[in-house]
């Protein structure tokens, strides 16, 4: 990371600015310092986790056993998606809760600063401990991101790093969330009503307490873990009167509203960059904020339908089953009022607003398929084929990873003081998009099909749409080097950004100068 | 700032009730496991059996006859074998009944087992009731012991027409060395 930060260090170079040296990222309160730091270690870990994405395509490029054991092949299914999911994309957006949330509401920075520095420095600590489980005899964890018992109970040395690594993860996530909380509820410059808020402020506002909500039950679930391994509890453990079963639930109460943990921040800044680039007001604000409530209440009475095929009583499934297919309500509302927010709209296509498109139609693709294994009959078809596979990677990569992408174009010129380039840009678009797509959609053949996940091996009939879903995730993963480019050369220069940087922004943080300078809204702006 | 401290008070007492939130959310995952159990026993599922009843005097329904099968399994590679005597009985409900089961310890250790009910369609596990079972205390065996366990159970006469047939089953598992 040290080679970015110096990239950084010039970018700050006026009065009352930042101390120098590294001292200053180890112990910063500073909101914009430490939301840089976020998303520099989620830019890393984006590569790390898409490494051990790139070892499963390769194994799977032809049927058969090439490059890794099976065993490995498993702790790269399952470290990829722990890294991916509480490395990357959670701490992502936590970097963009930071940068951007004091700007937007007009608060000279987070409410807990020290608190800030904190929840952040407990990341690299915690990605180190969980990665450094591939290097320990026995290798790392390889019972899937799950960590059903009693398959996880029965892995290596590295069973108590993984937990304790969760562990640091969720007492980060969690502090995060009070301190965004306490920022939004306390923080507002006067005349900054709630119903006046960006919503991205809202977005991130309803998953901090989800988060609050659902990351202790995960921690609790899996301290039963670490209690039925060492110190004779009986949680999980049949033999001593427990249920496998039990811990399926636990993690699944966890394990549904952390969905929308990831994907709601990410409908946030969708509709931060929609506006812009159609140049008219958000369709529906209201609906809006309300939509993403509802999303929000729901999320904690669905996660059974990750569990119909375990065995529940028929009006379980039927619950569990409407229960879920009633989120595409608030989902609906959101995806029309963007389009609305469009229709008639000046349109424009840079770069952010590309990726927003891109993601409107992608994440669609994701809902629908969502919709159709809400249906418990037919789910009990796409359990744990590809199918699903291709389903949670079409919300998440180009659903949630496209919008923080998006965001990152967007408000790069603010952070930087300059404009990326936007032929790069373009680029970087086009070929994730193209690539994204070859890389999941065959995935969803595969599935229909009876392929199984998390298995090395396949038989031949599916090896042709194996072969192009790996071809699409070398070539997605190599296009995101085009990004790391792109941000380089935006950190290092490039045409002056103005203040406003885009024709017709909306909000306050494109009333500050560009960069940003390090202190903002000392003195509270009026809001109208 | 004027009011700065106004605030820094209402962050503190935010922090603090978020704090407690969270705390409290870690115990009602604890509490989850309760509800789970209490769940299960209300809609009847999972499979588990209940503890030791009394033998209850029954009006047997002798016009009614359902076949219980009996499976044992061993858990892992723990080294046993274990199997029932007979797989199969014509139960009357109301009726108690005794089944028998082998096992045979397959190592020259001395061993201590457990074995975990389960009944399966799920839904008529509350209609199995047992009076005795080997399942209730762990089993402890000599070296190369070989001995026959029973349980005795009947069928609850409420159990659904529609059932004409269920199966129980034990699977036998190493119980941990105790540590001391």
């Amino acid at each position: 990371m040290s080679a970015t930060t110096h990239a950084h260090d010039h970018s700050h170079d006026h009065d009352h600015g930042p101390p120098k040296g590294l001292m200053r990222w180890v112990t910063t309160t500073n909101h914009k310092d430490i939301g840089t730091l976020y998303l520099l270690f989620a830019l890393v870990m984006l590569f790390v986790g898409g490494g051990m994405a790139l070892v499963i395509r390769a194994e799977l490029f032809e049927p058969g056993i090439q490059f890794v054991n099976p065993d490995f092949f498993n702790q790269m299914t399952t470290i990829h998606a722990l890294i991916m999911v509480f490395g990357m994309i959670m701490p992502a957006f936590a970097g963009f809760a930071n940068w951007m949330i004091p700007m937007m509401i007009g608060s000279p920075d987070m409410a807990l600063p020290r608190l800030n520095n904190w929840s952040f420095w407990l990341l690299p600590f915690a990605g180190t401990m969980l990665l450094a489980t591939i290097f320990m005899p026995g290798g790392g964890p390889a019972a899937g991101w799950t960590l059903y018992p009693p398959l996880s109970l029965q892995g290596g040395n590295s069973f108590p790093f993984t937990i304790f690594s969760i562990h640091l993860l969720g007492v980060s996530s969690i502090m995060a969330s009070i301190n965004i909380i306490v920022t939004i509820m306390n923080m507002r410059a006067p005349g900054m009503t709630l119903m006046k808020m960006p919503l991205f402020v809202w977005t991130w506002l309803i998953t901090a307490y989800l988060l609050i909500g659902a990351m202790p039950v995960l921690a609790g679930g899996v301290t039963m873990l670490l209690t039925d391994q060492f110190f004779g509890t009986s949680f999980f453990l049949a033999a001593g009167g427990g249920d496998p079963v039990l811990f399926q639930h636990i993690f699944w109460f966890f394990g549904h509203p952390e969905v929308y943990i990831i994907i709601l921040p990410a409908f946030g800044i969708i509709s931060q960059i929609i506006p812009t680039f159609s140049r008219k007001p958000l369709f529906g604000y209201d609906s809006m904020v309300y939509a993403t409530a509802s999303i929000g209440f729901l999320s904690y009475i669905v996660w059974a339908h990750h569990m119909f095929t375990v065995g529940m009583p028929l009006a379980g499934e039927m619950f569990f089953m409407l229960s879920t297919m009633l989120i595409a309500i608030p989902t609906g509302v959101k995806i029309f009022n963007w389009l609305s927010t469009m229709w008639q709209g000046s349109l424009t296509f840079e770069t952010p607003m590309l990726f927003a498109v891109g993601f409107l139609f992608m994440f669609s693709i994701g809902g629908f398929t969502g919709l159709m294994m809400a249906v418990a009959p037919v789910d009990f078809q796409y359990h744990d084929t590809y199918f699903i596979v291709a389903h949670f990677h079409y919300v998440l990569v180009p659903g949630a990873l496209f919008a923080a992408l998006g965001g990152a174009y967007y408000w790069l010129p603010k952070w930087t003081g300059h404009m990326y380039d936007e032929t790069l840009g373009k680029w970087h678009f086009w070929l994730s998009t193209i690539f994204v797509n070859l890389l999941f959609f065959p995935q969803h053949f595969l599935g229909l099909a009876g392929m199984p996940r998390r298995i090395p091996d396949y038989a031949t009939q599916f090896a042709d749409w194996n072969m192009w879903s790996s071809i699409g995730g070398f070539g997605f993963g190599l296009s995101q080097l085009l990004f790391v480019w792109v941000v380089i050369k935006c950190a290092r220069g490039g045409a002056r950004a103005t203040d406003k940087v885009w024709d017709q922004p909306n909000g306050l943080e494109w009333t500050v100068p560009s960069p940003a300078p390090y202190h903002t809204f000392e003195r509270a702006p009026e809001v109208r | 700032m004027a009011g700065g401290d106004d605030i820094r008070r209402s962050n503190r007492r935010l922090t603090l009730r978020l704090a407690a939130a969270a705390v409290a959310m870690f115990g009602f995952g604890y509490l989850l496991v309760p509800f789970y159990y209490l769940m299960c026993e209300v809609i009847g599922i999972g499979g588990r059996t209940a503890d030791a009843v009394a033998a209850a005097p029954l009006r047997v329904d002798a016009g009614r006859t359902v076949t219980v099968e009996l499976t044992g399994s061993v858990n892992q590679d723990a080294p046993w074998e274990f199997h029932p005597k007979d797989v199969k009985l014509q139960v009357q409900p109301g009726r108690l009944y005794t089944a028998t089961f082998v096992a045979r310890n397959l190592s020259d250790q001395p061993l201590t087992g457990q074995a975990i009910p389960s009944v399966a369609p799920g839904t008529s596990a509350r209609y199995l009731k047992k009076t005795d079972c080997f399942c209730f205390r762990s089993q402890a065996f000599a070296p190369a012991e070989t001995r026959e366990l029973t349980v005795q159970f009947y069928l609850d006469p409420a159990l659904p027409r529609h059932v004409d047939r269920l199966t129980l089953s034990y699977t036998l598992f190493l119980q941990p060395a105790v540590q001391g």
